[in-house]
């Protein structure tokens, strides 16, 4: 129902700069996720899209207005928190109506809404019980409840599912997917810490660093097309291995010659300016698999195994100071520690990355577009 | 919150013993002078003298002194002039156990024993009070034979003390007072610094920090030391409005300006303690501060007012000094301290009233205390926020 335009938006307290300068288009009926570290601002980011952290410069219109000195009431938003943030006085009948009594809305309407939101997430039965009596995932559905009842244009969760633990953290999950799903319209913006909820739930992910966003797109894009060296890490379990290598010739395919050795070829183009510099290259662990003979692309003993079952970790030492290389092998390869290993992968899921952390891939798309 | 300092009092079996040990300490140390004044304040005030509370539900037993009946009651009786009778008289009837005749030895005979009083005299005294005088001669003089005796009473109850304490000593007046004085001076504070301390621990403005650390400052003014200017200064303000210097208004005045640092700085404290996402919750939910505070924080606030409540009334209540200050000693203004004060000089010995009045004086706190003691445990935030 709602599209929102953030214009170069800062965020200062005093002189400490949180947020320095968020452009951002959401669409209406998006779902957003915001995902990053800790102390990245995507909190401090929801929170001046609800206008609860006044915004320091820059622009914020939710469906085509500007609401930079809106009061967070009128903007149209509904927000859920990570502590839920229920009144502990009141039933959940009474937190659900809250906001509808202090608008002074006649109480048939009232009633009716707060029935339906509570139908929608089987409150029913709970409607007179106070939170306390309420495990959790009960007390964090009377948030969305609460949410809902608002009928907001634009929906913002903070973390909401930090305070669960990880069975309710799935199934609440679902129904936060359900949820949108009745409700195609709504926009949603959902900051998380947990990639795994940013990768379910998200239409586009928006991964902040620093006060800056590192990139926007789709999961499966972020995953396979990361923008930059940091996103590549962040996204993904375990992380993405990096090592440092040189470009041999630059080109449609690239060729490099990694750290310690070893060469490929890479199928990302790279300028011709290229030719000789510092680059880092990346390969997923999930991507490497054991050499079958033909192209290696590294060699190393093995140092660590973590058995998981359905896959094992395997740290190979390749010679990099402290920094092992992880292998995410099928549970049923039989390795042993002190082993040698040799691995490889399919060219198409190698990354490179020039010296500032950009990756070239992207920037071909971005001269491409220019 | 109330869970953690349950957990940390003592795991181990000796821990725990040594709580409820303490606790139980306390409790003995705490109820049984207060039990002694109840007690002693519903007692016969003869009996009170005669034996201490903790044998109240023996009987009693006292030397009293008492005449037989002048020589004209005498009848001449076998040659020997008799008077008999009962020592009672329409007194209530107790227990003889010994009795004599002289001052200096008055228990000398075992009751129903012929005592000899010389010149053939002879007494006898029964247990249940009758008597025997006999004399071989015509008794004379005016005034009947002096005798003494021992005597046990059974306990003896009585709201007695009550009616003569509240209605001719002039306590009921006095409680009267106090409860002016006490019920303003303890809504009053309470009211401001709700308001206040919302403000100070919610909202942002210039020079809170300030207005802060000056309540903080205020904490450690010594009461004495503002008591005379802050009298002047209502004088002199009383003066140019044409108001009495004494008046109930200005004891109000003085109690909730001496109350209000403390009060600001506990409410302020507990308030800042709630959880921001409250407010913000309710600020999306379109609440504005005054309905924040009215609907989301005061009722939150309950037990910290609760406490509060009960400190400001024992204080205001048990106050004596700032009382004789601001107020008249007439009837219409002499509060409960100030009558007891008084009551320790006119009626030092009595008991009877100083037992009665005494807790006349602290049955207000006790119910006041009993009536909101439970919002001290109880964590009204259980719930709200994660692990709650």
């Amino acid at each position: 129902m709602a599209d929102l335009t953030l214009r170069q938006i800062k965020k200062a307290y005093g002189s400490l700069n949180i947020l320095h300068g968020i452009d951002l288009d959401i669409e209406s009926g998006e779902f957003i996720v915001f995902v990053g570290p800790s102390g990245c601002g995507k909190s401090t980011l929801l929170r001046t899209i609800a206008g609860l952290e006044e915004i320091t410069s820059g622009e914020l219109k939710i469906a085509g207005e500007v609401v930079n000195d809106v009061p967070p009431s009128k903007r149209g938003i509904a927000m859920v928190f990570q502590s839920y943030a229920l009144y502990p006085h009141m039933t959940v009948y009474d937190n659900m109506a809250f906001g509808m009594k202090i608008a002074r809305e006649n109480k048939a309407e009232i009633d009716r809404r707060v029935k339906q939101a509570a139908e929608i997430l089987q409150l029913t039965k709970y409607l007179d019980r106070l939170p306390k009596a309420m495990s959790g995932g009960q007390r964090q559905r009377v948030a969305i409840g609460r949410a809902i009842v608002r009928n907001p244009k634009v929906f913002l969760f903070d973390e909401p599912l930090s305070n669960l633990d990880a069975a309710l953290r799935v199934a609440t999950r679902i129904e936060i997917a359900k949820l949108k799903e009745s409700m195609p319209a709504t926009t949603m913006i959902y900051v998380t810490h947990d990639q795994v909820e940013a990768m379910t739930l998200a239409d586009r992910i928006v991964v902040l660093k620093d006060g800056r966003v590192e990139q926007v797109g789709t999961p499966m894009e972020l995953y396979h097309h990361p923008g930059n060296l940091f996103v590549a890490q962040f996204i993904g379990s375990p992380a993405m291995n990096i090592v440092s290598a040189t470009v041999e010739k630059a080109g449609l395919v690239t060729a490099i010659a990694i750290d310690g050795g070893l060469k490929a070829e890479v199928p990302v183009a790279t300028p011709d300016d290229a030719g000789g510099a510092k680059i880092s290259f990346g390969v997923r662990p999930e991507d490497l698999r054991i050499a079958n003979g033909g192209n290696v692309l590294f060699e190393g003993r093995v140092d660590y195994i973590e058995q998981l079952g359905e896959v094992q970790l395997v740290y190979l030492d390749i010679g990099r100071a402290d920094v092992p290389l992880v292998v995410k092998l099928p549970g049923n390869s039989v390795l042993k520690r002190g082993e040698s290993l040799k691995v490889d992968a399919d060219p198409g899921t190698l990354h490179i990355f020039n010296a500032d952390g950009r990756s070239y891939a992207r920037e071909q798309t971005a001269a491409k577009a220019a | 919150m109330a869970q953690a300092s349950g957990k940390s009092a003592g795991k181990s079996f000796f821990g725990k013993f040594g709580v409820h040990l303490a606790v139980l300490v306390f409790v003995v140390i705490w109820t049984v002078p207060t039990l002694g004044i109840l007690v002693s304040s519903l007692r016969d005030k003869d009996q009170i003298i005669a034996s201490g509370w903790w044998n109240s539900f023996a009987s009693s037993t006292q030397t009293e002194a008492g005449r037989l009946p002048p020589p004209e009651n005498q009848v001449e009786k076998d040659g020997r002039f008799v008077i008999e009778g009962n020592i009672f008289g329409d007194d209530p009837p107790r227990t003889i156990s010994a009795f004599g005749t002289r001052a200096a030895a008055p228990t000398q005979y075992a009751a129903g024993e012929t005592a000899d009083l010389g010149d053939g005299v002879t007494l006898q005294l029964n247990e249940d009070g009758t008597f025997v005088l006999s004399s071989p001669v015509a008794l004379e003089g005016s005034r009947g034979q002096r005798v003494y005796f021992a005597s046990s009473a059974p306990p003896r109850f009585t709201t007695e003390n009550y009616e003569t304490v509240l209605f001719s000593e002039g306590i009921g007046r006095s409680f009267i007072n106090s409860l002016t004085v006490t019920v303003p001076a303890t809504v009053i504070p309470i009211m401001i610094a709700a308001f206040a301390a919302y403000a100070l621990a919610w909202m942002r403005f210039p020079g809170r920090a300030l207005i802060i650390a000056t309540i903080i400052g205020l904490l450690v003014v010594p009461l004495q030391m503002a008591l005379i200017p802050l009298l002047q200064l209502y004088n002199g303000v009383g003066l140019f409005f044409g108001v009495p210097s004494k008046t109930y208004l200005g004891i109000w005045l003085a109690h909730t300006g001496f109350g209000l640092p403390f009060a600001i700085y506990l409410l302020r404290s507990y308030m800042a303690g709630l959880p921001r996402e409250l407010m913000e919750s309710a600020r999306i939910d379109g609440a504005s501060d005054f309905e924040i505070f009215l609907k989301i924080v005061l009722p939150l606030s309950f037990p910290v007012l609760a406490s509060f409540a009960i400190f400001q009334f024992l204080w205001v209540w048990n106050d004596l000094l700032v009382a004789m200050v601001f107020l008249g000693s007439g009837a219409n203004q002499l509060v409960l301290t100030g009558k007891l004060n008084a009551l320790l000089g006119s009626r030092g010995g009595d008991w009877e009233i100083l037992t009665t009045s005494a807790f006349v004086t602290i049955i207000v706190p006790l119910l006041v205390f009993f009536s909101l003691q439970r919002y001290f445990v109880r964590g009204l935030l259980a719930g709200s926020v994660k692990g709650g």
